[in-house]
């Protein structure tokens, strides 16, 4: 009734090719950003702190890797890595030059992390698949390697560890213990929401079109004058680089100090999961992503104990544990048998359907 | 109606239910634990969390709690994860803790700069940052009773006397087997300063997280490097992996040493080649205190502890009851410096400050002889304690030493650099401005 496109008339080229064709869907993506915005004036710290925060983060990263594995194809496990080189060059650089502002640096460190990422995209040229892979787990184990073995890039720290010194914005603290949730979560909300809008771009441009181009088939890319490897590397770099930024984000936004550790095969993993849950070659099925595999289970973590407890069953923390992998789990598989293609094209339906309804003829 | 709208229902009821966050009443004091009964640590994680719960359930039923103030416990999950452990504080800090315990140096270090912004101690129990064992610098964190430093001191200084004096590990072998992260390599530079010192050669054995059960390799070279003595820095399946592949390998087990991590479970793993194995600990094993005893009969025997009855009283559960024993001073000497029974986070960090386990008083707590005397003070927030060797008997530790002494000259030095370090790489560290009720 109120989703429909009767009505709207497309007058000229750049408009029919608009990202959002329908007024409904532009009046929708200005809703959903006032209401993140206003989400940092409404919110508790716990929901900004521990829920969107880390959630914004895991977003911005399974862009990253969706950019490489849903539009071009290009299996990668080197997430985790190529979001700790994010997080270690954002380091060095806000230690070395603490005069220039940090979000200078934030914004920078990614594009260590694509120098990185281009570097060990090179074997993508004449590897696929799970050969791919298992290249990048090397990408995975090497990077991670380093992070241990080399102090100059914690500043010989005796702990090892990435601290979060003070730095501000316009004053207001930004990084460090004492800025607020608030802050922290308008710096995070719009980073994403820029980066989001250039990749948004980027994939639905002349760029997009040939990483798609090299999924779909490579060698009639190759024929129709799109060169792989230069293509293929540039994939490469620019998912690192949003993985690089969410790297840093999480070091520095949300965790404040961070060891070697959090960039683990697991981390990997896990952005990997939220990719192929949310939906391949999507950009908003990588907020869903994010949103099912983070935010599910910490609403289970509360819900859980909530509604047994009116039955009288108490549980422990443990238990809520268990069940929580187990529900999250069974989840999964449902919706990949649902719909095998993610979260995203349910979504897409659903606007199908919408667009219909009530009249579906 | 239909099954939609109940369903419908039921997910808005819970939801409201789960954002009402439990009331708690106002006479009592809040006391979060975190555990890890889950995940690939919880071998280590269940013992010490059961053996924490229960010392300070056992308070709450048989004193009505502290100062006749209940404790609320409760318990949340990290999976010794640093990521669940964030969410952790974040979901307890809204419900006033009086002070949280990590379980683990990953989730240690990002609260650490937090703690003062928050104002809740943090008791990071022979573990996390060593440099926090400086009151002046780190007026929230706490880390009884020793170092890693400190361990290390005191496995050279026994092994030194076992030759006869420090002087005599000239041209020695000293073989160093450590988890692969900033824990395993804490101890290195004191370890190599030592060396250069007394003269003795050191080789290093890193074991990589991802393989801490896969050990052949290290142990190979070990058996090629013929070190006269192991040293070993370990913590979950490394420990047991480590004593399994020792046996294996031939290793003579008396010559291998730990620092305070493996639990029996791990002794255990080496079957009957791994007596002989000895560790560092700083508390006692079994159940023959009138504490421990307590325990038994209003917590276990009732069924509130989740603990089996006949791990009652093993080395890690009895870590656990160490670190709430901590947790309980703190909360009773906050009691008595503020003359207030429901006492918050400001109040326990000054009575950790105050904590002064003597015989005395440990007596009262019956626990006499658990564990040495220990007194924390404003500068000193690790007390630098002496611990004991004990060895693995085949089916139960026992206590082969007196207590050994740190090293405290060239631990210190270590200490002062690296708490200087951070707070030089972090500008704006916050000057010690709470205050102090023990000058020393």
């Amino acid at each position: 009734m109120l989703y429909r496109e009767a009505g709207q008339f497309k007058t000229n080229y750049v408009a029919d090719s608009a990202i959002f064709p329908l007024r409904q869907d532009r009046i929708g993506i200005g809703l959903i950003i006032v209401a993140a915005y206003a989400l940092a004036f409404l919110g508790n710290d716990f929901l900004l702190q521990a829920v969107l925060i880390p959630f914004l983060v895991f977003s911005l990263a399974s862009i990253g890797l969706n950019i490489l594995t849903g539009y071009t194809g290009l299996l990668s496990l080197g997430t985790g890595a190529f979001m700790g080189v994010g997080a270690y060059a954002c380091y060095k650089l806000m230690t070395a030059f603490p005069e220039v502002n940090v979000i200078v640096w934030i914004l920078m460190s990614g594009f260590f992390s694509a120098a990185i990422g281009a570097l060990f995209g090179l074997p993508s040229l004449r590897i696929k698949g799970f050969y791919l892979a298992v290249a990048t787990l090397a990408a995975q184990f090497f990077l991670q390697w380093c992070f241990i073995r080399i102090p100059w890039l914690v500043n010989y720290n005796v702990s090892g560890a990435l601290e979060a010194p003070l730095r501000t914005l316009f004053g207001i603290p930004i990084i460090g213990a004492t800025a607020t949730p608030q802050t922290r979560y308008l710096v995070v909300l719009t980073i994403v929401i820029l980066l989001t809008w250039l990749a948004s771009n980027l994939v639905h441009g002349r760029i997009g079109r040939m990483w798609i181009a090299i999924r779909d088939m490579d060698l009639a890319a190759e024929l129709m004058g799109i060169r792989p490897l230069q293509t293929k590397l540039l994939a490469f770099a620019v998912s690192s680089y949003y993985c690089g930024v969410a790297g840093a984000l999480l070091v520095f936004l949300w965790y404040g100090g961070a060891e070697y550790d959090v960039f683990n095969i697991n981390q990997s993993f896990f952005i990997l999961f939220m990719v192929i849950i949310g939906g391949l070659g999507s950009l908003i099925g990588s907020f869903f992503g994010a949103a099912l595999i983070f935010i599910l289970p910490i609403v289970l973590g509360i819900v859980l104990p909530a509604m047994l407890s009116p039955f009288g069953i108490s549980v422990g923390a443990d238990v809520i544990e268990h069940l929580r992998f187990m529900i999250v789990g069974a989840l999964i598989i449902f919706f990949l048998i649902v719909e095998p293609h993610g979260l995203a094209r349910l979504w897409q339906i659903g606007k199908q359907k919408l667009l219909v309804w009530p009249f579906p003829y | 109606m239909s099954f939609r709208k109940i369903g419908l229902g039921l997910v808005a009821a819970t939801l409201f239910a789960g954002t009402a966050l439990p009331a708690f009443a106002q006479d009592s004091v809040y006391v979060p634990l975190f555990t890890y009964r889950t995940g690939p640590f919880a071998g280590s994680g269940i013992p010490i969390a059961d053996g924490m719960h229960d010392y300070l359930q056992m308070l709450n039923e048989r004193d009505g709690g502290i100062g006749g103030v209940k404790l609320v416990l409760e318990e949340c999950e990290t999976g010794y994860d640093t990521k669940k452990g964030v969410e952790c504080y974040e979901s307890v800090k809204g419900k006033n803790p009086v002070i949280v315990n990590p379980w683990s140096t990953g989730i240690t270090l990002p609260l650490i700069p937090r703690a003062s912004v928050d104002k809740i101690p943090i008791l990071s129990m022979a573990y996390g940052l060593s440099a926090s064992a400086r009151g002046d610098i780190f007026p929230w964190v706490f880390n009884p009773p020793a170092t890693y430093w400190d361990g290390m001191s005191m496995i050279i200084k026994y092994i030194g006397e076992k030759e006869g004096g420090l002087e005599k590990l000239k041209g020695k072998k000293i073989g160093f087997l450590h988890l692969d992260a900033a824990f395993g390599k804490e101890p290195i530079p004191l370890l190599q300063e030592l060396a250069k010192q007394y003269g003795f050669e050191v080789a290093l054995y890193p074991v990589a997280a991802q393989d801490m059960q896969n050990q052949s390799s290290q142990w190979l070279s070990v058996r090629r490097d013929r070190p006269d003595y192991m040293v070993m820095w370990g913590w979950g399946a490394m420990n047991g992996a480590a004593v399994k592949e020792a046996v294996r390998s031939g290793y003579p087990m008396d010559k291998f040493y730990s620092v305070w991590w493996p639990g029996e479970d791990d002794a255990r793993a080496g079957g009957a080649g791994a007596k002989g194995f000895k560790m560092l600990n700083w508390h006692a094993v079994g159940t023959d205190y009138p504490a421990l005893k307590d325990i038994q009969k209003h917590v276990v025997d009732k069924g509130l502890s989740k603990s089996p009855k006949d791990k009652v009283g093993e080395l890690l559960y009895n870590r656990g009851i160490y670190n709430s024993l901590l947790i309980a001073e703190g909360i009773a000497q906050a009691q008595k410096l503020t003359g207030k029974k429901v006492v918050t986070g400001e109040d326990v960090r000054r009575g950790m400050e105050n904590i002064k386990l003597d015989p005395a008083r440990l007596k009262e707590l019956g626990l006499e002889g658990f564990t040495d005397p220990m007194t924390l003070t404003c500068t000193d927030h690790n007390s630098h304690s002496a611990a004991f060797m004990q060895e693995w008997d085949g089916s139960k530790w026992v206590k082969i030493s007196e207590p050994i002494k740190p090293m405290t000259e060239q631990v210190r030095a270590q200490l002062d650099a690296a708490a200087k370090d951070y707070a030089d790489k972090n500008p704006g560290w916050p000057k010690r401005s709470e205050r102090c009720d023990n000058q020393s």
